[in-house]
């Protein structure tokens, strides 16, 4: 356990943040995407968009209603999500962990004015960026289906953002654990793969087991997937809010985690 | 803000990971405008040294001041003014080499038309103004430690740290380094180096610290250096085990230090040709056998050879097989 307490040492500190500095990590970020973005594209934006095809006009046909819905109708809100929890979980895992390790990035960086907090700063700040942008290219697609129905449709950004903050603090904090490229597969088979099945994307959670009705609760995107699908048809109520209450909590509470994770695991 | 003439001030600093001490207390202190330099085997705690230098790894004890401001409280400040070149590559594989330089820019918050000015003065400085458009991860070895030497330069440093900057490159490539250091000198830049390359160190610095073992084995100009270990010459002899002390003994009024380097003996002069007489006469007359013997300038790994009984090869890591002097 002294990894542990090595890894959390500050973590009750205030962090060494200066935006502007924050601000190039982030730009740096953005210049490399601008070069690779064609080339990644096809993970995160292609394969939510198969699932829409095939689950939606595929199962949908098998499916008369759901919740009320048509498949596709309630299938697709929750796409929007899932599309930018992985555009951001790629990143901060996958990417990250080649800046960190590979590249050297981060060290590059600190030998200028810029602090450690400001890179991981600026990480989380481009992970959550993905995401939206994953997300809002969702939305678009979502929408020339003819599939969202209220004005409102486009605040989803707004869980979606917060979600995408969420899985950057994670993913970072796994980042800062991994030994190798390898280790993220167990990121993504106990974790992220769970999440995407049993989320309430496909089926309500109401259709879980009672005993593990809760678990979805736990997790970041199924609060986005509700509140997506809430906004999309226009039909909020008092439980969005308590999604959208765990969410900025959650994002908030998990933020300190990563700057202090990743700054011990470098900085010895 | 109290001002010191040192550029770097180190008192009794330390450096421990966990339970093993990288750094055993050493002080030193750096003047402006001379190039000064750590000089040790890979492990002898050089790195560790310079990573506390530019607020990377945090002191464990003693005081550290770089422009007479405390690095563990004012590493920003500090860092702004000085130029880093790491032992591992960390350019942006992805970028161009240009862009490197640009981006690079933006860390230090340098005004966009200023950065380009820079950009383009330093392309040309490190002869890069052919390769500005290539993408980094295409360049050679050499090519990519110029840009690093170069991106290092974008804010004008008044101190420029080099972690053995041509480790693993060829010699031209590593003459080329040395070229751009030794302008940078002239210009009157401030420079910390650290290398395991004795030739390196003889070529460049002014003055010099042997660490050891996270310690100060010495510290002088290289020329005191040699002088004081080692005389002018270096008398290197094929003998047997045996006859070797007999040998030393031989000529004990000539000889200032002696040692054993794989098969040979290495005998240490002020007057390397008398000796050599000396040497061979006495051989002759005792029927000893020279199988080999030469005679040549002393340098800096004798010293290091005499201080530590072992050369800079013996105590290298795998990393750097293969790279000689």
């Amino acid at each position: 356990m002294g990894k542990a307490k090595h890894l959390l040492q500050g973590v009750t500190s205030w962090p060494d943040i200066y935006w502007p500095l924050v601000s190039k990590v982030f730009l740096r970020n953005m210049k490399v995407f601008q070069k690779t973005w064609k080339a990644n594209i096809m993970f995160n934006f292609i394969e939510p968009v198969l699932y829409l095809w095939a689950m939606g006009f595929g199962l949908g046909v098998y499916v008369k209603s759901i919740a009320g819905l048509s498949y596709i109708q309630f299938l697709a809100p929750g796409l929007i999500a899932s599309s930018a929890m992985f555009a951001t979980t790629y990143e901060m895992t996958y990417g990250s962990f080649t800046r960190m390790s590979f590249q050297k990035t981060f060290h590059g960086m600190v030998a200028t004015p810029v602090s450690m907090d400001d890179v991981v700063m600026g990480e989380i700040l481009y992970g959550t960026f993905k995401g939206v942008l994953y997300g809002l290219v969702f939305f678009l697609v979502v929408l020339l289906f003819g599939l969202v129905k209220s004005p409102f449709g486009i605040l989803v950004l707004i869980p979606v953002c917060l979600m995408a903050m969420i899985f950057s603090n994670l993913s970072l904090i796994w980042t800062s654990i991994a030994p190798n490229y390898d280790s993220f597969n167990y990121f993504f088979t106990l974790f992220v793969s769970p999440m995407f099945l049993f989320s309430g994307i496909f089926f309500p959670i109401q259709s879980l087991p009672v005993a593990i009705r809760f678990l979805p609760w736990l997790t970041p995107l199924y609060h986005a997937v509700e509140l997506n699908r809430a906004l999309v048809l226009g039909r909020f109520d008092g439980s969005s809010v308590g999604h959208l209450v765990w969410l900025v909590a959650v994002a908030a509470l998990t933020l300190r985690l990563p700057l202090v994770m990743v700054k011990n695991r470098l900085v010895q | 803000m109290a001002q010191t003439d040192n550029i770097v001030e180190a008192r009794n600093i330390v450096k421990k990971f966990a339970e093993f001490v990288a750094v055993n207390g050493i002080n030193f202190a750096v003047k402006p405008g001379e190039c000064f330099g750590l000089l040790g085997p890979n492990g002898a705690g050089k790195t560790s040294t310079v990573r506390m230098i530019y607020g990377f790894s945090p002191v464990t004890a003693g005081s550290l001041k770089v422009f007479g401001r405390d690095i563990m409280t004012d590493a920003r400040k500090i860092k702004a003014r000085i130029g880093i070149v790491s032992q591992d590559d960390n350019l942006d594989p992805d970028l161009s080499v240009r862009e490197n330089l640009m981006v690079y820019a933006g860390y230090f918050r340098i005004a966009r038309e200023l950065a380009r000015q820079r950009t383009e003065e330093i392309l040309e400085f490190m002869d890069l103004r052919d390769k500005a458009e290539e993408v980094v991860d295409h360049l050679s070895g050499g090519l990519r430690r110029r840009l690093t030497l170069g991106r290092a330069l974008i804010n004008q440093p008044e101190l420029l740290i080099l972690d053995e900057p041509t480790t693993g490159l060829d010699p031209y490539a590593r003459h080329l380094v040395w070229q751009r250091l030794r302008k940078l000198k002239q210009a009157g830049t401030t420079m910390l180096l650290t290398t395991h390359y004795l030739e390196e160190a003889s070529q460049l610095c002014d003055r010099l610290i042997v660490i050891y073992r996270g310690e100060i084995l010495e510290e002088g100009t290289p020329l005191e250096l040699i002088e004081r270990h080692v005389g002018k010459d270096a008398l290197e002899l094929g003998v047997v085990p045996e006859q070797r002390e007999a040998v030393t003994d031989s000529a004990a009024h000539l000889v200032k230090a002696s040692q054993t380097l794989g098969d040979d003996l290495v005998l240490f002069s002020n007057h390397g040709r008398e000796l050599s007489t000396a040497v061979n006469e006495w051989a002759e007359r005792q029927g000893i056998p020279l199988s080999y013997q030469r005679l040549r300038p002393a340098n800096l790994e004798d010293v290091f050879l005499k201080l530590t009984g072992e050369t800079l090869e013996a105590t290298q890591n795998e990393r750097d097989a293969g790279g000689g002097w």
